[in-house]
């Protein structure tokens, strides 16, 4: 069922004494009632809270926490780096000090702490309630906190990955890293891969659903659009990392050489995969960023920001742009003229959208009166040192030019000008900016002064000299150098400058403890911003949701702030007892229906832990301990799942101005069909460069792949096709049944039919996967023989984990209907996992064409 | 620090791209130059920009804030300026990137953890050469590297002379060069391979053409019979201890192949990839703890030696011319 929105709010339609959706004063007890749904657990349990503002600090302060973490091992690398042929750390250790420091800074650092900012600003800067799925960036937090705690420990045991957080192999293959450190990246990495993943799917459906009313995508705050974009990469990019992390990691523990040379393997494979992560990561860390700046641009100019639309384009064009780059990263592999002519053009092509930004943002600067606060002087260092950071990576885009500073210290230069530059100063801009929305008292500004200073003068003492020092012929990534390069003054140099940076960010810590508290009466708006976030809020987020009719609504409303606290907005109380926002339409942002959502639960904090857990239990080869916590982690997710998808609490609630929402729907306006809908875009990403994989490694060794004769007898890849065919067939009959289902007729016989067809689409589709690799197997091809053997079976092992998934949402969904929880209104559980039934067999349908056809296409 | 040496090491040092001694650096650097007088004049432009939009007052700095100043600085200078830069450079790389020639001595780079084996191919009459860590070419005449790697990826750089080439398993890559003026230039390891990726560095001695002739005759003889009864005693040692197993001395039992070939060893300027200088005290200290002097490397420490076996051993390396 598709829920009809009974009336279609317009401006001129307000009621109310003030012309607003509801009248003032409140009721009685309305605040107190809306303040008791949204509370924090109290005690121990508060660390089950999900409201994004705790979620979102916690997860902030860990980002922080790690970021100084990984800039001690900074420190460490540039003691021993002061002068030439130290003794300080040894050979290994600082291998392992390099490669922690690149992987904690990108992956426990820089995406986190963006995401996490998005988890705290995205709803307070749309007026939403909540994030749409509260549990789901709980977990994802509670994920990455486990895991990546666990991960910097690997550091303290010395076993650390120690192969640089590029990962290349062959020299992480088994022959040249025996150790477990490797495996400790690809399984602690790649799981905390699958926390952003989780975060992303919540940015998405969060921006585009979520706002509030009248927010149409031409307000949208640019920082809401940066978020989008970042999101969409991270779905577009990260499943290639997670493949080849997980080609590797089987290649290790089981020997298919999906990366070995002599087995028809390719190491530049994996540098595909890699960097086709690799550069939208970038992006994906400083289009957030940018976003920042664009909002606290305006307010420290006190104007709204010039070509807005430009600016938006820019970052939409970016998040095109740097999927077309990535082979700047490999210029120096021996990569044919042609090719490298089209990514040094693509390379130059992205600079333009970051151009347009920075002008836009003087522009705004002219256009205005710029307050020199210290988020004011962190932009302008940002303005500065990215600048630069840009100009040196126009320079590294020149093939010829890279040739030369490839893998030396102009490449540290100038990817810490881009990164610090572009995302280190302005989320200090942000901490500075923001703090007075969590905190009490807002940082100190006498303060903030010196850590600008200390950090703006160290970063650029740091790494400006290391441009010289990489032109003179430093490589990266080694541990010491002798004297008489010339290198040697330019060390201590960058030495006495990143000590610096620490001294600054010491200052700040120290301002931090004094002056940051978490409270509900916050600061304020003490820089007159204009943008939703500042609005007066408690746990509940705001009072009431307001509708919006600009882009700088507190600016342009001048009451705006009063009726929304008064509750003369929509949705001032909570009608269906339970937490609440409103889903509005993903263009123009109309009211559409009012989604119930999940509270605090230990499922997510202990589903979280033994996730963590597992991975880790796995990288050390502890086989039982793992699989008792991936059964535990599972059952923490069935029990999480279990409460949601509430179905309708009554038919339709009135949140004000004449309209009654319905508190349920299912289908393509629902935000859990979004969310699948995404999750399903990483997950044919994924699969999509697993195909590329496959036609990479013929490309590099066609003479591993077998003779037509040499493969499965043509009859035999029908036979899963069919099989494939009817489990979807027999989810389709099940949607047919269950629609006939009325609301709460669980109990009727007339949902057997229902039940029979989804419990006989599972052994259907188990059974065309243990077909599929019963043929392939009868042709005694091996997954250890062969590059070709390796991918082959990664086709069927990819479906066998669908399977498993499939297997465990259909007993899912069926104990759902056998508890009187599913019904053909309240469906949502059903519709999603015909989703990814349906995917799962046209993924292995697709596998099966390419297995049976391809090498028959080109051997015949 | 006198400021003279710090232009020495920029315009002058052993590994500095700003120091070309052969047509691709020189191209390269050019470009750089190029690119650096640019970026500058952009930066500058940029920031006098940003200071003219905090700055200035009010009233004069309307011609700043308007998008007409984001579309001309954002889309049509860079469009402009990159377009330019991007035909340039890659017209430039096409020329870096050149085809064999008859007189092009073709020598073929091994990349090893933690070494460079160095084979040339036969000439006229001549054997193959082997050497390992230092090369030597001619100047004036093209020279064509052929890069593979016998484990990990490793990559082949010497900044005064060319960009970077990567070692890759499973694939051949060839970078050409010349050389224009005898010297030596160092090069070292830029991929990171492994443990002691810091210390695979290697030296490019480039000769006259007849200086060049003369050492490829030289090494093109056995190596030479010890003269003294230590140096015999060295090599009776050194076979013993079964030395052989890994290296090569051609004119003796030592056939081995899997370390460097150590038949003219003594004639090299360094030891273990560039790492240290070459003499007995060095060989000898290499002989009895690789391990402590560069953690990682494939040979194993020798501390069996009596303190004057391994003199005897060393003098006898250091013979080896």
């Amino acid at each position: 069922m598709t829920a009809t929105v009974h009336k279609t709010p317009r401006a001129e339609e307000r009621t109310g004494p003030a012309g607003l959706p509801n009248p003032a004063p409140r009721p009685e007890g309305e605040i107190e009632a809306l303040k008791h749904v949204w509370r924090a657990p109290k005690g121990l349990n508060f660390i089950t809270v999900v409201n994004n503002t705790y979620v979102g600090l916690f997860y902030v302060g860990t980002a922080f926490l790690f970021f100084i973490l990984a800039g001690i091992l900074a420190l460490i690398m540039r003691t021993q780096l002061a002068v030439p042929q130290a003794d300080i750390v040894s050979q290994g250790t600082y291998n392992q000090l390099f490669t922690m420091h690149g992987t904690m800074m990108m992956f426990l650092f820089a995406v986190p702490a963006v995401e996490a900012m998005g988890v705290y600003l995205l709803p307070n800067m749309q007026a939403a309630r909540d994030l749409p799925f509260p549990r789901l960036s709980a977990y994802a937090f509670w994920a990455y906190f486990f895991g990546g705690l666990a991960f910097f420990c690997s550091l303290l045991f010395q076993v650390a990955p120690d192969t640089g957080w590029f990962m290349y192999p062959p020299l992480t293959g088994t022959k040249y890293s025996p150790g477990i450190n490797a495996d400790f990246w690809l399984l602690g990495i790649g799981f905390i891969e699958i926390s952003a993943i989780a975060g992303a799917i919540e940015i998405i459906v969060g921006v585009l659903k979520t706002r509030a009313p009248g927010m149409s995508l031409d307000k949208l705050p640019v920082y809401a659009w940066a978020m989008l974009v970042f999101a969409a990469l991270i779905v577009f990019a990260f499943p290639a990392v997670i493949l080849c992390t997980l080609l590797l990691e089987i290649e290790r523990a089981f020997g298919w050489p999906f990366f070995i040379a002599e087995k028809g393997g390719s190491a530049m494979l994996w540098q595909h995969l890699f960097w086709f992560f690799g550069h939208p990561e970038v992006y994906i860390i400083f289009l957030p960023a940018a976003g920042m700046v664009s909002m606290m641009v305006p307010t420290i100019a006190q104007t709204p920001l010039v070509g807005y639309r430009l600016v938006v384009l820019a970052i939409v064009a970016t998040g095109f742009f740097s999927f077309g780059v990535w082979v700047h990263h490999m210029f120096a592999t021996g990569i044919p003229q042609l090719s490298l002519s089209f990514f040094s053009a693509a390379s130059m092509a992205v600079s333009v959208p970051s151009g347009i930004q920075v002008f836009a943002w003087i522009a705004t600067i002219a256009n205005g009166r710029l307050q020199l606060t210290t988020p004011a002087l962190f932009i302008l260092g940002f303005l500065f040192i990215f600048t630069l950071g840009g100009l040196t990576g126009v320079m590294v885009g020149m093939v010829p030019f890279d040739w030369q500073v490839h893998d030396t210290y102009f490449v540290v230069a100038h990817f810490h000008y881009v990164l610090i530059g572009g995302m280190v100063f302005p989320l200090f801009a942000a901490f500075y900016y923001w703090t007075p929305l969590a905190s009490r008292k807002p940082l100190s500004e006498k303060l903030g002064r010196w850590v600008f200073g200390l950090m703006f003068v160290g970063m650029n003492v740091t790494f400006f000299p290391m441009h010289l020092t990489g032109l003179i012929g430093m490589p990266r990534r080694v541990y010491t150098y002798p004297a008489g390069l010339g290198w040697d003054w330019l060390n201590m140099t960058s030495t006495i400058g990143a000590f610096m940076i620490a001294a600054g960010v010491a200052l700040f810590l120290f301002d931090l403890v004094r002056r940051f508290r978490i409270t509900e009466d916050n600061a304020g708006n003490i820089w007159n911003a204009g943008t939703l976030e500042w609005l007066p809020s408690g746990d509940y987020a705001n009072r009431s949701i307001p509708r919006v009719t600009s882009r700088e609504p507190l600016w342009d409303q001048p009451h705006l702030a009063a009726d929304v606290e008064a509750g003369r907005y929509y949705l001032p109380n909570a009608p269906t007892g339970g937490r609440e926002t409103i889903v509005t339409s993903p263009i123009t942002a109309e009211p559409q229906y009012v989604v119930q959502m999940p509270g605090p639960s230990w499922a997510t904090v202990l589903g979280a832990f033994f996730t963590a857990a597992f991975f880790i239990l796995l990288t050390v080869k502890l086989v039982i301990p793992a699989i008792v916590c991936a059964v535990i982690a599972v059952g923490m997710v069935i029990w999480w799942l279990w409460d949601t998808d509430p179905g309708p609490a009554q038919a339709t609630v009135d949140i004000g101005g004449g309209i009654r929402l319905p508190t349920y729907v299912t289908g393509p306006m629902s935000h859990s069909w979004w969310a699948m809908v995404v999750l399903l875009m990483v997950a044919g990403t994924l699969y999509a460069c697993l195909l590329f994989s496959y036609l990479f490694l013929w490309t590099v060794s066609p003479d591993v792949w077998p003779k037509p004769d040499a493969l499965p007898e043509l009859p035999w890849p029908l036979l899963p096709a069919v099989l494939y065919a009817a489990s979807s067939l027999a989810v389709v009959l099940a949607s047919r049944s269950l629609r006939r289902v009325p609301a709460g007729g669980a109990g009727a016989a007339g949902v057997w039919p229902m039940r029979i067809a989804l419990a006989a689409a599972i052994p259907l589709v188990v059974a065309a996967v243990a077909t599929d690799l019963a043929a392939q197997s009868g042709t005694g091809l091996q997954p250890t023989e062969s590059a070709y053997g390796a991918v082959v079976y990664m086709f069927v092992s990819l479906q066998g984990f669908y399977a498993v998934v499939l297997v465990l949402m259909g007993v899912f969904t069926l104990a759902r209907s056998l508890a009187g929880k599913l019904d053909g209104v309240r469906r949502g559980t059903f519709d999603n996992t015909m989703l990814l039934w349906h995917f799962a067999v046209v993924q292995g349908l697709v596998g099966l064409a390419v297995t049976a056809l391809f090498p028959r296409l080109v051997g015949g | 620090m006198a400021r003279s040496s710090i232009i020495d090491d920029v315009f002058s040092g052993l590994q500095s791209a700003l120091a070309p001694a052969g047509p691709n650096a020189s191209g390269i650097a050019e470009l750089s130059w190029i690119m650096f007088a640019a970026a500058a004049v952009i930066f500058v432009v940029v920031m006098v920009f940003l200071a003219a939009a905090i700055l200035l007052p009010p009233g004069r700095r309307g011609w700043l804030s308007g998008q007409g100043v984001v579309i001309a600085g954002g889309i049509v200078f860079p469009v402009v300026v990159l377009t330019a830069l991007l035909v340039y450079g890659l017209a430039l790389a096409r020329t870096l990137v050149r085809e064999d020639t008859p007189d092009t001595l073709r020598i073929h780079v091994i990349g090893e953890q933690f070494w460079w084996r160095v084979r040339y191919e036969r000439e006229g009459e001549g054997d193959e050469i082997v050497t390992a860590n230092e090369i030597h070419v001619p100047t004036g005449r093209p020279i064509r590297f052929l890069l593979t790697t016998r484990d990990v990826i490793h990559s082949f750089w010497i900044p005064s002379l060319a960009g970077k080439l990567d070692m890759i398993p499973g694939q051949t890559n060839g970078l050409t060069l010349a050389v224009e003026r005898p010297g030596v230039y160092r090069g070292q390891c830029a991929e990171f391979c492994g443990g002691a990726h810091a210390l695979m560095a290697f030296d490019v001695v480039a000769h006259a053409p007849a200086d060049f002739a003369a050492w490829r005759e030289a090494q093109l003889r056995r190596a030479v019979e010890p003269a003294t009864p230590l140096l015999a005693r060295g090599r009776e040692l050194f076979l013993a201890a079964g030395c052989g197993a890994c290296h090569a001395v051609r004119g003796t039992p030592a056939t081995g192949s899997i370390g460097p070939d150590l038949t003219h060893v003594g004639s090299r300027r360094s030891i273990a990839a560039g790492s240290f200088p070459n003499n007995q005290g060095t060989l000898a200290g290499w002989i009895a703890d690789s391990q402590h002097l560069k953690p990682s490397n494939r040979m194993p420490s020798f501390p069996v030696f009596s303190g004057e076996d391994l003199r005897a051993v060393a003098a006898y390396l250091e013979s080896l011319k």
